[in-house]
């Protein structure tokens, strides 16, 4: 008996703190935004109120619908291409890097630009895309075009090439870890069998690695979906996603039940995303066992 | 002792590598190693671009490059709106990072040694600003403030930092705690140590390097911070902040130079905190 009620009391001195700081700059945050989303407005104040009126509007107004699923395609662009630039280059580090120290060293080379400057990465590319940029003036140079080409940059495309620039290394952390718990066995195995190299990957590398493939979509999708900075640097007029949405609501157009709004949709899409691809792992990782 | 199955399969696979072989090397392996050069080169041409352009005198950045000039640097150190703002930077990253210790060791802590109802709610709670977009935590924060009538300034970009940042140190110390032999601790009580002279003696020593580590990673991070602090700063700048507001206007060579620098120190502390933590783990692998 007392030697459970010093455990509480243990447990109190510890976490009071803590809990008392979680409950009021957390999860009172979140639980006042949901609160807020249901209120309505009048210009230029919020009106206490308990409507759906603004969910309503979301689903309404075509407007909100495009920049949706704008977010949701460019999202799944940039996942594309960071798919394709990470898989080559970790399958190269986990089977074809024959030293550990040279293969770790990689992958730290591969994580570095994660730690460099979010907004400085972005920039860069807007000083390489740019009409006055290297890019371009790297073509004149050379001699292959005589004008500045125009369409690099300000434009969709450069808002998939520089998030995917961006958020690579999270693709390649999680196939790197996929690729590297491949018992060799199976691959001498499949050799054995007279099963050629692409066989083999397509039929026994490829299918282990999806758990990481997914995990790695998840992450790049989530936070190219969530990403405002990128799209307001690089993207030109066409380029609104739904965060820049939510950044306008909260600044210029102060209209906060809104933005609320706007804000729980893509929490939930993205917590949606994270619950999916969670249980979609579980379910290969069952079938792999 | 070869079967008869085995020599058909090399002759079936043999021709064909014959065929694959070129100067010693496949062409398979001579394909991946070009597609893994040209994407680590993709992954490292911006930042290099960006550091030597912070050298050249061309205030517009573009080729080809002319001379050579350490101009940049001195304009960037002799701007008196970028240093307040690397000030400010600094000061809100070393507060961050002291909330981050002083409420993620306790809330590791409590999430590996006790059990107690909304435990499992508690762990999805605390990873949610790392797990949703940063914008979310910022709005949501910016919200809070402003409905309990906080005014916006450096201490509430502080409080949103650490708040965000929080996950950070609370996952790494939790996973270190989860490797931890309690034996030890067990051994230091059963000696007659009191809870806390054996949590400062064993347990601090020993999740330490996590500590260190995720505080390095933390600091960074907060250095670096956009969508929380363009929510919740007041009259006071950052320097992501500062440089967000200046590249939206034009381009200067200065943020090159001074982004030049920035990556130098985050690769320094990066390089660091990953030799902090690598290390302490070989030290850990014999005793498992």
């Amino acid at each position: 008996m007392s030697q459970s009620r010093r455990r509480l009391f243990g447990f109190a001195a510890l976490f009071a703190g803590p809990a008392v700081w979680w409950g009021t700059v957390l999860l009172a945050p979140y639980a006042i935004m949901f609160m807020i989303s249901f209120y309505s407005k009048q210009f230029p104040f919020m009106i206490p109120d308990f409507q759906f009126g603004n969910y309503i509007h979301l689903v309404s107004d075509p407007q909100y619908y495009l920049v949706l699923s704008r977010s949701l395609k460019i999202a799944f662009f940039v996942s594309v291409v960071a798919f394709f630039l990470s898989y080559p280059l970790t399958y190269f580090m986990v089977f074809k890097v024959k030293s550990p120290r040279v293969r770790l060293l990689l992958y730290v080379a591969t994580i570095i630009p994660l730690w460099v400057s979010y907004l400085l990465r972005a920039y860069t590319w807007k000083t390489i895309l740019g009409t006055e940029g290297i890019l371009n003036s790297f073509l004149i140079w050379i001699g292959i075009v005589d004008e500045p080409i125009q369409l690099f940059l300000y434009n969709q495309f450069a808002m998939v090439i520089t998030m995917a620039y961006i958020f690579t290394p999270f693709m390649v952390m999680p196939i790197y870890a996929a690729l590297e718990k491949i018992p060799r066995s199976l691959l001498e195995a499949s050799k054995d069998l007279g099963i050629g190299k692409f066989g083999t990957f397509f039929r026994i590398t490829l299918p282990l690695t999806i758990p990481g493939i997914l995990a790695g979509f998840t992450f790049t999708f989530c936070l190219a979906a969530g990403d405002f900075i990128s799209p307001q640097l690089v993207g030109g007029p066409y380029s609104n996603m739904i965060a820049n949405v939510v950044a306008t609501q909260y600044g210029i157009a102060n209209d906060w039940p809104m933005g609320s709004a706007l804000s729980m949709v893509m929490l939930f899409i993205v917590l949606g995303i994270i619950t999916l691809s969670d249980k979609f792992e579980r379910i290969g990782r069952l079938n792999l066992g | 002792m070869t079967t008869y199955e085995e020599v058909r399969v090399r002759e079936r696979v043999e021709p064909r590598q014959m065929f694959l072989k070129l100067g010693g090397w496949d062409v398979s392996t001579a394909t991946l190693t070009v597609a893994a050069a040209c994407v680590l080169a993709f992954l490292y041409l911006p930042i290099v671009t960006l550091m030597v352009f912070s050298f050249n005198a061309n205030p517009i950045t573009r080729l080809p490059l002319t001379e050579w000039t350490f101009f940049w640097y001195e304009k960037a150190f002799g701007n008196e709106i970028l240093l307040t703002a690397l000030g400010n930077s600094l000061i809100v990253a070393s507060c961050a990072v002291t909330i981050c210790l002083c409420i993620g060791i306790p809330t590791a802590l409590a999430l590996d040694r006790y059990d107690f109802p909304g435990k499992t709610a508690l762990r999805r709670l605390v990873i949610l600003p790392i797990t949703l977009p940063g914008l979310i935590t910022g709005v949501s924060m910016l919200t809070f403030f402003k409905m309990t009538g906080v005014q916006l300034s450096l201490a509430t970009v502080i409080i949103g930092h650490g708040t965000a940042l929080t996950a950070i140190v609370v996952t790494n110390v939790f996973a270190r705690l989860q490797r931890f032999d309690r034996r030890i601790e067990e051994a230091s009580a059963d000696l007659g140590a009191k809870p806390l002279r054996t949590f400062w003696h064993i347990t601090l020593p020993n999740i330490r390097s996590a500590i260190i580590g995720s505080s390095l990673i933390a600091f960074t991070l907060s250095f670096d911070e956009i969508p929380v602090t363009y929510f919740l700063t007041g009259r006071d700048n950052t320097l992501p902040m500062y440089i967000w507001s200046t590249i939206r206007r034009g381009m200067t060579p200065e943020i090159n130079a001074i982004g030049t620098v920035i990556i130098g120190v985050s690769i320094v502390l990066l390089l660091s905190s990953v030799f902090i933590m690598s290390d302490s783990g070989v030290r850990k692998r014999p005793r498992k």
